[in-house]
């Protein structure tokens, strides 16, 4: 599948974004946070962004941008318009809450874990809503798996966890706490995409070439001999790219580095003193989780291939 | 909306696609197109058509395979033209966030609201078969209409109220009918010919059929029974049908 720009960035933003006022909301909760305005004021600020950012990025590939809202109306069927609406249903709670927290630091009142406890299943249903719009196309196998809304899940939380411990750290409460949590996460997160490339890799075949033209008796082959035009055509651009196996093979090993090995090392060395050393640490720490997590993103397109391939001279999806 | 229908009249218009007869001559992508850049979701635009590396928008694709047999001796070449199969289960129609892509009730169409499309291109990888081509000119995605707008059109004369592929066929293979009706002249030829569905195991209940090549006739399967044209000739008829042939074969 062709990786759009658009929709890594969308997805990796986002995913980011809630994951970060998830893992805050849920420290919240559990009184592990600061209430000061400052710190509010610094998480809400950066999820909200990295939100209506990605969100934002997701219209671009659109051809009709000014027609987006009519997205929000076939959420009966369609995981897509879903991931909207529950996109925009969860600003509501994430705004109230954060607005209560900076108004009004002494307490945590009912109805902020009212809002926050919506802002937490909020988070949750719009990630795996965006997962399900890939997660549901039988056309692609190795997006139709549970382990595609499980890495995005995890990639979320990857990526939040990697943004409060920056956040914390700027805010003066960068606790063993918070740093533990992020650690468990990377750990969790180079798992959950170790589990998904295995899964992935073991699938059964679930489409052939003699199915799709179901030209061949038991024993014999279906070769494509000619294609129907000469060059290439949408379905070819959209669908029919395969990346090299070595390629994918460097690649793969380095998003898992850059996603997950380094930012685990350096948050592991990262302490909460005011140090230029840990002001380094943190700043290389999201960049090289957004670079790997992007990676990643990048992959998951790239080395999905579609059964429409199978028309173009692929053997098997 | 993008819910499949539930109130269907239970028509289920689609095409019969005889790949023992298709010769390849691509006439009913070429008549497609021609059609399809004057209708429904007109036009079917291309880009540098004239150039180095043309490409466009087409309803209806004809591809070449070869079947090989097992020892790998024996091979056919099937020319199989593909368009939109109007599943009975789409999933193109289901993954839509706009509602823009339907399917109809009366007939079992699938068509694109093109006023309605945000270009999102969703449907189009949700489509196994590949039905789905976007037009980056209007920014909406576009597909084969069953010739919506010839199937119903009092102004044109009866025989022509066909898909344009089909009307076009120089060899007859392809046929045009209501395969939810079983009898149904299209609906008894795929019956009486082993008519088969594509991927089946995509789930998607596609309601064309393709009729498979029928199997070789005894002559030439390499049994060595069968005899040349020329000894064929050298046997029958009478001395001067044989001068004829010689001066005419020379």
């Amino acid at each position: 599948m062709h990786p759009a720009k658009s929709v890594i960035l969308f997805t990796v933003a986002s995913g980011a974004g809630y994951g970060l006022i998830f893992l805050f909301t849920l420290f919240d909760m559990l009184g592990y946070v600061p209430r000061t305005p400052a710190a509010t004021a610094m998480v809400f600020g950066l999820s909200l962004v990295l939100i209506t950012g990605g969100l934002l990025a997701s219209t671009f590939h659109l051809g009709h941008p000014e027609r987006a809202w009519r997205a929000l109306t076939q959420w009966r069927s369609s995981w897509l318009s879903r991931e909207g609406v529950a996109a925009l249903a969860t600003y509501a709670p994430l705004v109230v809450y954060g607005f209560l927290r900076w108004q009004n630091p002494e307490v945590l009142s009912l109805a902020e874990q009212v809002a926050g406890g919506l802002t937490l299943v909020g988070a949750v249903v719009t990630v795996y809503c965006t997962s399900m719009i890939y997660a549901s196309l039988k056309t692609i196998p190795a997006w139709a798996t549970a382990w595609t809304p499980a890495s995005y899940l995890a990639m979320a939380l990857v990526t939040g966890s990697v943004l409060l411990c920056a956040l914390a750290y700027m805010g003066g409460y960068f606790t063993n706490m918070i740093q533990w949590v992020t650690m468990i996460l990377l750990v969790f997160g180079a798992l959950v995409k170790l589990g998904y490339r295995r899964a992935v890799m073991r699938q059964r075949i679930v489409s052939t070439a003699e199915t799709a033209t179901g030209l061949a008796k038991e024993g014999e082959t279906a070769h494509l001999l000619e294609a129907p035009h000469t060059e290439g055509n949408y379905l070819t651009e959209e669908m029919g790219g395969r990346l090299d196996r070595n390629a994918a093979g460097r690649l793969v090993r380095m998003s898992m580095m850059a996603g997950f090995l380094y930012p685990l090392l350096l948050v592991f060395f990262a302490s909460s003193q005011s140090l230029w050393i840990n002001d380094v640490i943190f700043v290389v720490a999201i960049l090289t989780t957004g670079v790997g997590i992007a990676m990643e993103r990048w992959l998951f397109f790239a080395e999905a291939r579609h059964s429409v391939t199978l028309y173009y001279g692929e053997r098997a999806v | 909306m993008t819910s499949l229908p539930t109130n269907g009249s239970g028509v289920k218009l689609g095409l019969v696609i005889d790949l023992d007869i298709c010769v390849g001559c691509h006439a009913c992508a070429v008549n497609c197109k021609e059609w399809n850049t004057g209708g429904h979701s007109a036009p079917l635009p291309d880009s540098d058509p004239y150039g180095a590396d043309p490409a466009g928008v087409w309803f209806n694709r004809i591809h070449t395979f070869e079947v090989v047999s097992e020892d790998k001796k024996d091979s056919r070449t099937v020319h199989f033209p593909k368009s939109c199969l109007h599943c009975d289960d789409a999933p193109c129609v289901t993954v839509c966030p706009t509602g823009a892509s339907y399917k109809r009730p009366e007939d079992g169409i699938v068509l694109v609201n093109a006023d309605h499309c945000i270009g999102c291109k969703l449907c189009s990888w949700a489509c196994p078969y590949g039905a789905r081509e976007y037009d980056p000119d209007a920014g909406v995605m576009k597909k084969c209409t069953l010739c919506v707008d010839r199937i119903y059109n009092e102004a044109l004369p009866e025989d022509m109220r066909v898909p344009a592929c089909v009307s076009t066929c120089p060899v007859g293979a392809r046929s045009f009918g209501d395969l939810g009706d079983p009898n149904s002249d299209v609906s008894k030829l795929s019956a009486a010919r082993g008519g088969y569905q594509l991927m089946p195991e995509q789930g998607c209940e596609p309601v064309n059929r393709y009729l498979p090549p029928r199997p070789r006739s005894a002559a030439g399967d390499g049994t060595g029974e069968e005899k040349s044209l020329a000894a064929a000739a050298k046997d029958k008829g009478s001395l001067i049908s044989k001068w004829l042939d010689r001066v005419l074969s020379v």
